[in-house]
């Protein structure tokens, strides 16, 4: 057991501490669901990667230093103790580059991490639709095969950051001969609805394409509708085998439940902010337990992060526990948001400061990237060994 | 940066947890509530034998240690088998009495702690010794910080947690040393507390997962409703989440985080022995249950050592993260 980073990895924290002192804006940028914010982010993504601190864990070949785990969580940790801007390229950073560093080919690669890296390309998902949520794999959305690629038609939504972005990752039905999930529950012996998903890289942009924004609760546009029809995508946009999708995907969500979504040195910072708040505001007495709860919450976090990294560099893979991260997070970040909002008081109902628009993102978290009840299930039924039931 | 047990430290926690098993501790649990020490002193000396108490006193005191990350895995056993008697009160009067600036007391009295040929209780005045009836060694520390070997005790009375027999040690007796340095006992104790909370609510999720894909209703398991599933899915993020705090606790020693490792491993018990109250139904609600050996002393280990209050509060001293 040992908690100590090497002398090496505390450099690195120094270089980073340094250069984010240096850089990061003293005024927040505007709100990153905004047409202005968002490309003000756009603009902050450029300015890390041109001294490579925006994917520090990616090889050097891509933009980034080759950071093990630790060194990311170091640098996490510093990037929001800074207060440093959110990132406008998380979904492709931390869902669509691990598929890519895994699945894609060396094309692929070098084609699409480095403009990544620099936020020149920001990635939006197209998981959802209308009729598959939680239940993903019923999607309907359809690839046909067409003279050197496919062309999709169907409708996504609830796509992240689609409003202003300028390419998307999902996955399509390429064999009609593999129902979706309602469809097959008709048959004697049913093929499973995994099979013959393909997962696709589409520009926004493409004739066929239309973005139809959606106003979050707040009103901003942070995700959007997308309609597709006959859009045309060179196989050369296909990660992996064709009918391979929903495996290669299941890899990426893991991913995004896993480590590198949400690193504990934002909730730490978030819950440092908090009890600074607390104290500002007089140490209310009724709030005392709220804030000590945010505190060892971000404590809690960090520690079972560093357990989990400390097992996968030891050569252990991260399975479904990746469930227990996701709603842990998800919860906390809500409990302690709500907290601060109840300390501002009066304040705390405005609209645009830092605290409400945080709170406002937070309030999503139980709901994406698998709901805490899939979460739950998942937990129960592999981690628990309890028997599948009706969802 | 290698926040992860070695292959040693398993393999002692799976030595031990196989002896407790063995040992039928639910019967010892019983005899013990009812003032009958005999299985339970007869476990001790087995667990004093396989090193336990060692863990927490020096090499000069005929221990090895200190070695709290041992002695966390160790009481995370200790917990899961709900083994009776003063466990964290025996660490707590080895690390006070090694701690003393006179070495006479601790020379005299921990050496026959570390093999488990003797217990020991500690209280602050006005609290509750735990089995001072039995302890061989019982410590009382008085608000102006002496520390006397306690001749007596008044009557037992009972906890909540049948297991734990709670005493008023007698206010006199042989004084060990005028002043005590407490605090570094105390941290010693909730870390002890935290682990063995942890391993109690670890003990009453598997309980309950057993039942529960056992018990049939309505045709199927009711552990296949998601109305079961989630609550014993919540318990086990409690569980998995205070854990790395234990452990964490551990390796630092620092007081907010053995503070916030009390406080929520406690907590994370406590929530999970009243999810599996209530998915075991009414045979959960009674005494003649075995669960009920498990759901009562996570009630009663709350507010040992640290109330959750108390505990929070040292928390928000600590200053957080980036003081």
């Amino acid at each position: 057991m040992d908690l100590t980073l090497s002398p090496a990895d505390e450099a690195f924290r120094a270089e980073a501490r340094a250069w984010l002192d240096a850089h990061v804006p003293a005024e927040p940028l505007p709100s990153l669901e905004t047409e202005d914010g968002f490309a003000a982010h756009r603009t902050w993504e450029a300015e890390l990667a041109a001294d490579r601190w925006a994917v520090v864990s990616w090889p050097e070949e891509y933009g980034g230093r080759g950071a093990d785990i630790f060194r990311w969580l170091v640098f996490e940790e510093e990037y929001y103790a800074a207060g440093a801007p959110g990132r406008v390229g998380q979904n492709g950073i931390s869902l669509l580059a691990p598929t890519l560093f895994t699945h894609g080919t060396q094309e692929q690669r070098a084609r699409v991490l480095p403009p990544m890296a620099t936020g020149e390309t920001v990635w939006a998902q197209a998981w959802s639709e209308p009729e598959a949520g939680s239940d993903l794999a019923s999607l309907t959305s359809r690839a046909v095969r067409t003279d050197g690629g496919w062309r999709l038609s169907g409708q996504k939504t609830w796509s992240s950051r689609a409003a202003f972005a300028d390419r998307a990752f999902g996955l399509f039905r390429s064999e009609p001969d593999t129902p979706p999930r309602s469809a097959s529950l008709a048959r004697a012996v049913p093929p499973s609805p995994h099979q013959g998903l393909t997962y696709l890289m589409f520009d926004l942009r493409a004739p066929g394409v239309t973005v139809r924004p959606i106003g979050r609760l707040d009103g901003r546009p942070a995700f959007a509708e997308l309609f597709l029809d006959e859009v045309f995508v060179p196989d050369e946009d296909v990660i992996g085998e064709p009918g391979q999708g929903w495996r290669i995907a299941m890899s990426t969500t893991a991913e995004e439940r896993g480590l590198t979504l949400r690193s504990p040195g934002r909730f730490m910072a978030a819950a440092d902010r908090l009890a600074a708040l607390w104290r500002e505001r007089g140490r209310d007495p009724l709030a005392r337990d709220r804030v000590a709860d945010a505190l060892i919450g971000a404590r809690a976090y960090q520690l079972f992060t560093y357990a989990a990294a400390s097992r996968s560099t030891a050569g252990e893979r991260l399975g479904p526990e990746s469930s227990l991260n996701k709603v842990f997070w998800s919860e906390y970040d809500i409990a302690v948001q709500e907290t601060a909002l109840d300390l501002l008081g009066e304040e705390g109902e405005q609209a645009d400061t830092d605290w409400s628009e945080s709170y406002v993102f937070s309030l999503a978290g139980p709901i994406y990237a698998g709901t805490n009840e899939i979460q739950r299930d998942i937990i129960a039924e592999r981690l628990l060994g309890l028997p599948k039931g009706r969802r | 940066m290698r926040f992860l047990l070695t292959t040693e430290q398993r393999a002692f926690a799976d030595s031990l947890g196989s002896m407790l098993t063995a040992a039928d501790t639910p019967s010892v649990i019983r005899d013990w509530g009812r003032g009958d020490h005999v299985a339970g002193r007869a476990l001790w000396r087995r667990i004093g034998q396989a090193g336990l108490f060692a863990l927490a006193a020096p090499e000069a005191y005929e221990g090895v240690g200190p070695l709290p990350v041992e002695l966390v895995v160790a009481f995370t056993e200790l917990g899961r088998h709900a083994v009776p008697g003063p466990l964290v009160e025996t660490v707590t009067a080895t690390v006070l009495l090694t701690g003393l600036d006179d070495p006479g007391p601790a020379k005299r009295l921990v050496p026959a702690l570390v093999t488990g040929e003797s217990t020991a209780t500690v209280a602050r005045s006005g609290s509750y010794a735990l089995d001072g009836d039995t302890a061989t060694t019982r410590l009382s520390l008085t608000a102006d910080g002496a520390l006397r070997l306690a001749p007596g005790h008044g009557p037992v009375r009972r906890s909540l947690d049948p297991a734990r027999r709670l005493t008023i040690l007698h206010p006199d007796g042989e004084l060990l040393a005028a002043s005590t340095p407490f605090a570094h006992a105390l941290l010693w104790a909730r870390l002890a507390t935290a682990a063995q909370a942890l391993g109690v609510g670890l003990a009453l999720l598997d309980r309950t997962v057993a039942y529960v894909r056992q018990r049939t209703q309505f045709g199927v398991p009711i552990g296949s409703f998601q109305a079961v599933k989630h609550r014993l899915a919540d318990a086990k993020v409690a569980l998995e989440f205070a854990r790395p705090l234990v452990l964490g606790a551990a390796v630092t020693l620092d007081p907010a985080d053995v503070a916030a490792a009390k406080v929520t491993a406690c907590e994370a018990a406590y929530a999970t022995a009243r999810t599996a109250l209530q998915l075991h139904g009414a045979i959960g609600y009674t005494a003649e249950h075995d669960l009920s050996l498990w759901l009562t002393k996570a009630r009663a280990l709350r507010t040992v050592w640290g109330t959750p209050g108390e505990c929070r509060e040292v928390v928000l001293s600590g200053g957080g993260h980036r003081s």
